[in-house]
């Protein structure tokens, strides 16, 4: 309870408070997060199971009952009969899932490298920073599609499916790294020159134990910018896999998947399939893009809390 | 006929825990060909009162209250464009850091052309030969050559000229020098303040000297002005102010200043008091934890002998050794420090000796020579590969308050850690028993354990790095400039405790300085260090009265003298 106090009394929370911007945007998102979270209680519908689809219910209008059954859908429903809505609310999930543990991946690499080439230096330093510009050389789509072909050449095909969401999370952790590792670096070694650590050193300290004890907390906060950043754009890396089909199956589609199948029928009148899955990650990727924004600036000139 | 005029003034900065006074209802004047000073510590409001005069206040802080004079106009009311005409035309200022005061992409005769020029309506060709006469009055050799190269051509000392150059070039009636020559060494200082003296008196200007040197007010200012949290408490004559100060607040300060005349053995006690808690009251060494050490080999009477010592650092690295750049920072000093003793290693900035620090700690390993504590070795024992008790023994206190303490953690973390890292403690109560009677021995009560560095001031944060470094029971303690960045009056206390606690705990001491008066008071016996070279070692009272070397007769005769 301290450490809320602690939290809620401070500048940040403060700054927080003083933005209609962030406390909007954190709003959205929370709102959004916790509707995926909860899917399977809130959802009308489980789109994933077959048996509960109707295939007269196919492209019901939003909000309007089907002519066939008579069922009233809030978004619509699919050319399978599936609940839009509902949908939206599952695949949601499977983008929160993979967008977070992307950015997970990358910033344990990427600190971890960051923090060993910034107080190391010298040899170790210059290799692991050519292995990230190599890495930073080529695309991430392009990387996602190698992983992806290589891995299915090595999965048999009944696991494919559920083999796809760590592909996924792999390949786009693999090509966000590079960031974290370049900032933590920069301010690892802003850090190492500082008093305290040269009397960390004389007290006995380890280097090991000097890293993670003594600089980690202090380059942390550039670190939670670039994460809340890159889960925006790791949710729509992701999207962007799916709508390209090298993504989440089909089975377990994401709000990309969805917008693949809804781009079909954009233009023949169907237009709810395509339109709510992208409103909602437009809005998921902007809230997110958004509170970072904030975060960037309220930690910018308080290095302390 | 007065210059500037400052009535009641009162600056207020509007933030999230309420309104900020930083200046309260202060009055001045400044006549023509006058020197004010004004003194004070950090916090008092001095800087703040030249930026206002200048209209240069940080936003969000205004001048709410009171009339600001020049020459009878009022200018505190203009609008941004009127004072603009006036700001730098008139008032000009010299700020603190040379460094980055002038522009490092443009070249010196850019930036005193634009200013020139913006103000002075002439050609081309005659603001140049204004600038080039300006750099020759204010004594740059050469300044037709060197009026086309860049700051970072240039010294400390001279980019703090240039900037004087800078702020005279549209003849200006007042100067604002806030702390000039803070970040110069002494000789600099010396002649800086000189040449800002006779600018004065031959363009009879009115100058405000802001500064926290009691020092340099001796010696420049013709009045001074004493301000502290934001009031003002004293005006007077300088004479007069020094030797018979009449508000308690002017008499503490006066008496924590180093007097640079003799040694005295404890400085006064001050009238405002940092710490809570007497520390060293029945302190009992044998029957503490910190007498508790492993047993020393007392044959000794020389606890550190140096002998030949050389350091030298890579300054550009390539392939070929031939194409290698070297610093000397340590050519060959030798010298002993025995134990019991406080030695002190004095010195301008470049001088080496916080190297010399970091060698014996091992920090940095030496290039050669010997080095030997308490009869061990230390040459090849750097960083990790030194034995824990000679880890345990020698210990340092660092200059920055800000940097030396890890923001993240609490303060029983940090005073706790030396005791974890070595296992001097038995069990977890005893760990923090250990580190609640080290924050009492230094002053802090036991609630500071809990608290984080950001919490305390720059004198209770150096107080802490002090417990830290108590923390492994060393032998040896090595002061690297440790009160350089606290007031004067902190500084006293510092040093106060420095000195009750070697006294207690039988320490010996390397005390590293600048700092001349501060010196003399603190040590035993001195070395003085010159661009790598010890050029002279002598007891305390002989090196004052008497230098040998011309080094240390020069800069015993630079020193700001303050004689009580």
């Amino acid at each position: 309870m301290a450490m809320l106090k602690r939290i809620i009394d401070s500048d940040l929370f403060w700054s927080f408070r003083q933005s209609p911007v962030a406390m909007i945007s954190a709003f959205v998102a929370l709102l959004l997060m916790l509707s995926a979270v909860f899917a399977p209680l809130i959802a009308p519908h489980n789109p994933f199971d077959p048996a509960s689809l109707n295939l007269m219910n196919g492209f019901s209008k939003p909000m309007e009952p089907n002519q066939f059954t008579q069922d009233v859908f809030l978004f619509g429903t699919d050319d399978q009969g599936r609940d839009v809505f509902s949908t939206i609310l599952h695949g949601m999930r499977i983008s929160l899932f993979v967008g977070f543990a992307a950015v997970l991946f990358a910033m344990v690499i990427g600190v971890v490298a960051g923090l060993v080439a910034g107080y190391v230096g010298g040899r170790t330093d210059a290799f692991i920073m050519r292995i990230a510009d190599i890495q930073l050389t080529f695309p991430s789509i392009l990387v996602a599609m190698l992983i992806f072909g290589i891995a299915k050449g090595f999965t048999p095909v009944d696991m494919r499916d559920q083999v796809a969401i760590w592909v996924l999370i792999i390949s786009i952790g693999l090509s966000d790294w590079v960031q974290f590792a370049r900032v933590v670096r920069g301010a690892a070694l802003v850090e190492k020159k500082k008093e305290y650590v040269e009397a960390a050193a004389l007290v006995g300290r380890k280097p090991t134990a000097i890293i993670f004890l003594h600089i980690l907390p202090n380059v942390l906060s550039p670190v939670l910018v670039i994460a809340t950043i890159s889960l925006a754009l790791a949710i729509i890396a992701e999207a962007t896999l799916s709508f390209l089909g090298i993504g989440a199956p089909p089975t377990e589609p994401s709000l990309g998947t969805l917008i693949r199948i809804g781009q079909g029928y954009l233009f023949s009148g169907e237009w709810w399939i395509l339109f709510f899955p992208a409103v909602t990650l437009l809005l998921l990727a902007l809230s997110v893009n958004l509170l970072g924004d904030w975060l960037r600036d309220a930690l910018n000139p308080k290095l302390d809390d | 006929m007065t210059l500037l005029d400052i009535k009641n003034m009162r600056v207020e900065f509007p933030g999230r825990h309420g309104v900020f006074t930083s200046v309260d209802d202060v009055s001045l004047s400044v006549a023509e060909g006058e020197i004010l000073g004004l003194v004070g510590e950090s916090g008092a409001g001095k800087s703040t009162v030249g930026n206002a005069v200048m209209g240069l206040l940080q936003s969000p802080g205004k001048m709410v209250q009171g009339e600001v004079l020049l020459h009878g106009e009022r200018i505190d009311q203009l609008s941004k464009a009127d004072y603009r005409c006036i700001r730098g035309k008139r008032v000009a200022m010299i700020f603190q850091d040379p460094m980055t005061s002038l522009n490092p992409i443009e070249t010196i005769e850019h930036q005193l052309m634009e200013t020139i020029l913006t103000h002075l309506d002439i050609s081309r060709e005659d603001a140049r030969k204004r600038a080039v006469d300006l750099l020759d009055q204010v004594g740059i050799p050469d300044p037709a050559v060197r009026i086309k190269q860049y700051p970072h051509q240039f010294s400390g000392g001279m980019r703090q000229r240039v900037v004087i150059a800078l702020a005279l070039c549209v003849e200006p009636e007042l100067i604002i020098a806030d702390e000039p020559t803070t970040a110069l060494d002494v000789t600099i200082q010396a002649q800086i303040l000189q040449l800002i003296k006779d600018l004065c008196r031959d363009r009879n200007l009115g100058v405000i000297l802001v500064t926290h040197d009691m020092g340099v007010i001796a010696e420049t200012a013709d009045r001074v002005a004493v301000m502290y949290r934001g009031r003002l408490i004293e005006v007077g004559d300088t004479e007069q102010i020094m030797s018979d100060p009449k508000e308690p607040y002017t008499r503490s300060l006066i008496a924590a200043v180093p007097p640079s005349n003799r040694k005295i053995d404890r400085f006064p006690k001050v009238a405002i008091e940092e710490s809570d808690g007497n520390a060293l009251q029945n302190f009992d060494l044998q029957s503490h934890w910190l007498g508790q050490g492993d047993a020393f080999d007392t044959s000794q009477v020389n606890l550190l002998e140096v002998s030949d010592l050389h350091k030298r650092f890579v300054v550009q690295k390539a392939f070929f050794k031939r194409n290698r750049k070297y610093l000397d920072a340590i050519n060959g000093i030798s010298f002993n420090v025995k134990a019991g003793e406080t030695f002190g290693l004095v010195g301008e900035s470049g001088s080496g000796k916080s190297t010399v620090a970091r060698v014996i700690t091992g920090i940095h390993s030496a290039s050669g020579g010997a080095m030997r504590f308490a009869g061990q070795d230390l040459i090849g024992k750097e960083g990790a590969r030194r034995q824990d008790d000679l880890k345990r023994d020698i210990q340092m206190v660092f200059q920055d308050p800000y940097s030396s303490l890890n923001g993240r953690m609490k303060v029983s973390s940090i005073v706790a850690e030396p005791i974890i890292v070595n296992k001097l403690a038995s069990s977890k109560e005893e760990r923090n028993e250990v580190v609640m009677d080290l924050l009492e021995l230094v002053g802090l009560g036991k609630d500071a354990a809990r608290k984080y560095p950001h919490e305390f001031s720059g004198g209770q944060r150096q107080r802490i790095s002090i417990a830290r470094a108590l923390a492994t029971r060393p032998r040896f303690l090595i002061c690297d400039e440790p009160t350089s960045a606290l007031d004067v009056s902190i500084q006293a206390q510092i040093l106060n405790l420095l000195k009750d606690l070697q006294d207690e705990l039988k320490l010996t001491l390397l005390f590293i300085s600048h700092d001349l008066p501060v010196i003399r008071q603190m040590c035993d016996r001195i070395g003085v260090m010159r661009h790598g070279d010890l050029v002279e070692v002598a007891e305390t009272e002989a090196l004052f009265e008497q230098p040998q070397h011309s080094y240390s007769q020069t800069l015993i005769n630079q020193m700001p003298k303050f004689a009580k």
